[in-house]
């Protein structure tokens, strides 16, 4: 395998302007070693920047430690380690690189389904040198798209803010986002007043030729994300509203634009999902229980919409027992509840909110039927944390809660519902693997009048659940779980709280049983705190990033 | 023999090897492909080859031994053979693959037994015959000449 040299480690972002595409950056995994050999000459006739690899993890890995150590990724699709669509998806969501498939198979499904996944291009092997000298198109068709995008929400700014701009900037950026973007790396997370966009637009076209870092939509970022999207309402969440929520130096409205649109594809896709979860939900029943921890809390609320709309099994989620629907995010079920009748989730009594997240640590989590729901979120599901829910305004009944249609979306997902046999049906595995993905959940805004919804969702901004029908018991409503930082805990508690209809966390508020109340005892509270250690995603998230010593017990 | 002659005769060899459909214009690729800064090119990537799908056809034996055959498993074997074959221009080994793949659809034992004869015969035959092409190679080289670029001349 050869490495890159240290020259191109060096050189940032920027691509090699006067040699493009020469000196290109690509990224070629293939477990056949014969094939790896012939592309990687290939490439390198063309004058590019080669690295190879033959193991899909490891691509992964490589990608993840510098994203922008690379302009393009080649990648095989029938790999033994990962699935190529899988890396795919995964390279699509975590970073905005241009990606092609090669295949021995030309069906007309497997390219679509590449198509659907997000590649730029599928090659047939054996590959020519011919199809590889253009491959550097892609890299620059994201660009263009990128500063046109900017080009264009600018002027939407301009003319006007509100659903139109909005509307505008997401169609705009859904057609150049297609192959995602390049966009302004997010420098860090403080709480500076984003720059305007007349500084974005001038960098931006400034740099238009060159390329731009990408955004890493961290666990953090998303966080923070969906707490903006939740805290207008999922309806009203435009890409500038967003971003003025949340206040994060160096993004762009045109990164939230896109994220968004990721985010409501996400949702969409769980949604065909969570309506088979309304029976799961029902099973739910019982305030103990009522919650289904969904997943970890490593990125609070953040969740992947598992795709796979209508693979989850309503039957599987029926026989729940609200005790096992402790649904772990971290593992890679994810499990998209949608139209949890809220009952179950709805009925976690406030006040027991402990009890509750005994119950549901009884729960284990099992490894979810489907494959792709490895890859599932994390934590999306906060929307578990319904616990906060005033006994009283929650169904009690279980069978009360319509599930959420399938229009509206938001499904929780949790992953490892122990029994279950909801398939979360993503195909699009989303970030499985690192506990920092950032989650994306989507949700249909058009939440029915059930109270079914999750409040979570909603706070997740997902399915727009109609606040009054949840009335979620005060305190403590957030979504977000602000490992790093106690202070935008806080805030991203407020952010979370959507009309007091978050719900927080149900690790949250058990991290809070367990660990005391205060937001500072959080972080001085190190040591596991949790009997769900095992596979709280929080957990494992905050351990991870706090350092080994605290590692599960 | 003379420089000249063991040209011609390389140039023969390897005309008559496109014909007969042993190789075809990926391996006239490879050729293309080899230069100063890869001298060796071909013989590198064919090597892998053989090394590769050697190890592949005993996987496939062996997974064709098993008491109850798992036909996925042979077939995902057999299109690995099939894209590094295809990827060096051994045409027949990789017709033989799909021919082979079919029998792995009926999940028809007999037939995958068959088709796997069939694809070792094919990657024998190849085999032989690009290492003689290779020798033949050295020779000239040995003798001082070059190796005339391969062109698709029929």
């Amino acid at each position: 395998m050869t490495v890159e040299n240290q020259r191109a480690g060096v050189v940032v972002e920027d691509m090699d302007q006067d040699r493009f595409p020469a000196g290109m950056r690509v990224l070629a995994v293939d477990d056949n070693p014969t094939c790896l050999k012939l592309l990687d000459t290939l490439l390198r006739k063309c004058q590019y920047q080669v690295t190879t690899t033959n193991q899909a993890v490891m691509a992964l890995k490589m990608l993840r430690e510098n994203r922008n150590k690379f302009d393009l990724v080649i990648s095989d699709v029938n790999m033994p380690d990962m699935d190529g669509f899988k890396l795919l998806e995964l390279l699509g969501l975590e970073m905005d690189l241009p990606v092609i498939m090669l295949s021995g198979h030309s069906d007309t499904e497997l390219v679509m389904k590449g198509v659907t996944h997000g590649a730029c291009d599928y090659l047939l092997k054996p590959v020519r040198i011919e199809e590889l000298k253009n491959i550097w198109q892609h890299v620059i068709r994201r660009k263009k798209f990128d500063s046109k995008v900017q080009n264009n929400s600018l002027n939407e700014d301009k003319a006007c803010h509100g659903a139109g701009d909005s509307r505008l900037g997401v169609i705009s950026t859904l057609s150049a986002d297609q192959d995602g973007k390049l966009c302004r790396k997010r420098k860090e997370q403080n709480e500076d007043e984003e720059e305007d966009d007349e500084e974005n637009e001038h960098e931006n076209e400034d740099a238009s030729n060159q390329k731009k870092p990408r955004v890493v939509w961290s666990v953090e970022l998303h966080r923070k994300f969906v707490a903006a999207v939740n805290q207008l309402g999922f309806e009203k969440a435009v890409p500038k509203k967003i971003l003025d929520l949340m206040n994060v130096e160096g993004l762009t409205r045109e990164n939230v634009a896109s994220h968004l649109q990721k985010y409501r594809l996400y949702l969409k896709r769980i949604n065909s999902v969570a309506a088979q979860q309304a029976s799961m939900v029902a099973a739910l029943g019982g305030a103990d229980s009522s919650y289904m921890r969904m997943g970890s809390l490593d990125g609070f609320g953040e969740f992947h919409s598992l795709a796979g709309s209508g693979r989850l099994s309503s039957s599987a989620l029926s026989s729940y027992t609200p005790g096992e629907m402790l649904g772990r995010l971290n593992s890679h079920a994810s499990l998209v509840l949608r139209g949890i009748t809220s009952s179950g989730l709805v009925q976690a009594s406030g006040q027991n909110l402990s009890s509750s997240i005994n119950t549901l640590g009884q729960i284990q989590p099992t490894p979810l039927p489907s494959n792709q729901s490895a890859s599932l979120f994390q934590g999306v599901l906060t929307s578990l944390e319904l616990t906060q829910l005033q006994q009283s305004k929650c169904t009690s009944s279980t069978g009360d809660f319509n599930p959420i249609k399938d229009s509206r979306g938001f499904t929780a997902v949790s992953n490892g519902f122990s029994d279950t046999r909801v398939t979360v049906g993503s195909s699009t595995s989303l970030l499985p693997g690192a506990s920092s993905h950032p989650l994306v959940l989507q949700g249909n805004p058009q939440l029915p009048d059930d109270r079914g919804a999750f409040v979570n969702q909603y706070s997740l901004g997902v399915a727009s659940l109609t606040p009054d029908t949840f009335d979620i018991g005060g305190g403590g409503c957030s979504n977000f779980l602000d490992h790093s930082n106690n202070e935008s805990w806080q805030s991203a508690i407020q952010l979370s709280r959507f009309s007091s209809n978050a719900v927080p966390l149900r690790h949250e508020l058990h991290i809070k049983a367990k660990m005391g109340r205060t937001q500072t005892g959080l972080q001085s509270k190190l040591e596991p705190h949790c009997q769900y250690q095992k596979f709280c995603g929080f957990c494992q998230w905050y351990n991870k990033s706090l350092g080994p010593q605290f590692g599960p017990k | 023999m003379e420089l000249g002659q063991m040209q011609g005769r390389l140039a023969e060899y390897t005309r008559s090897l496109y014909m007969e459909g042993i190789l075809d214009a990926q391996f006239l690729q490879l050729q293309q492909l080899q230069d100063e800064s890869n001298p060796d090119f071909v013989v590198e990537v064919v090597s892998l080859f053989f090394e590769d799908s050697e190890k592949l056809l005993n996987d496939i034996a062996r997974a064709l031994d098993q008491q109850s055959v798992d036909f996925k498993r042979v077939d995902a074997h057999v299109h690995q053979l099939k894209g590094s074959s295809a990827s060096v221009g051994a045409q027949r080994v990789k017709d033989a693959c799909v021919a082979f793949r079919n029998c792995c659809e009926e999940q028809n034992v007999e037939g995958c037994l068959r088709c796997l004869q069939q694809v070792k015969q094919e990657h024998y035959l190849v085999k032989n015959k690009l290492e003689t092409l290779f020798r033949l190679e050295q020779q000239i080289v040995a003798a001082g000449g070059s190796v005339p670029m391969a062109e698709m001349t029929f």
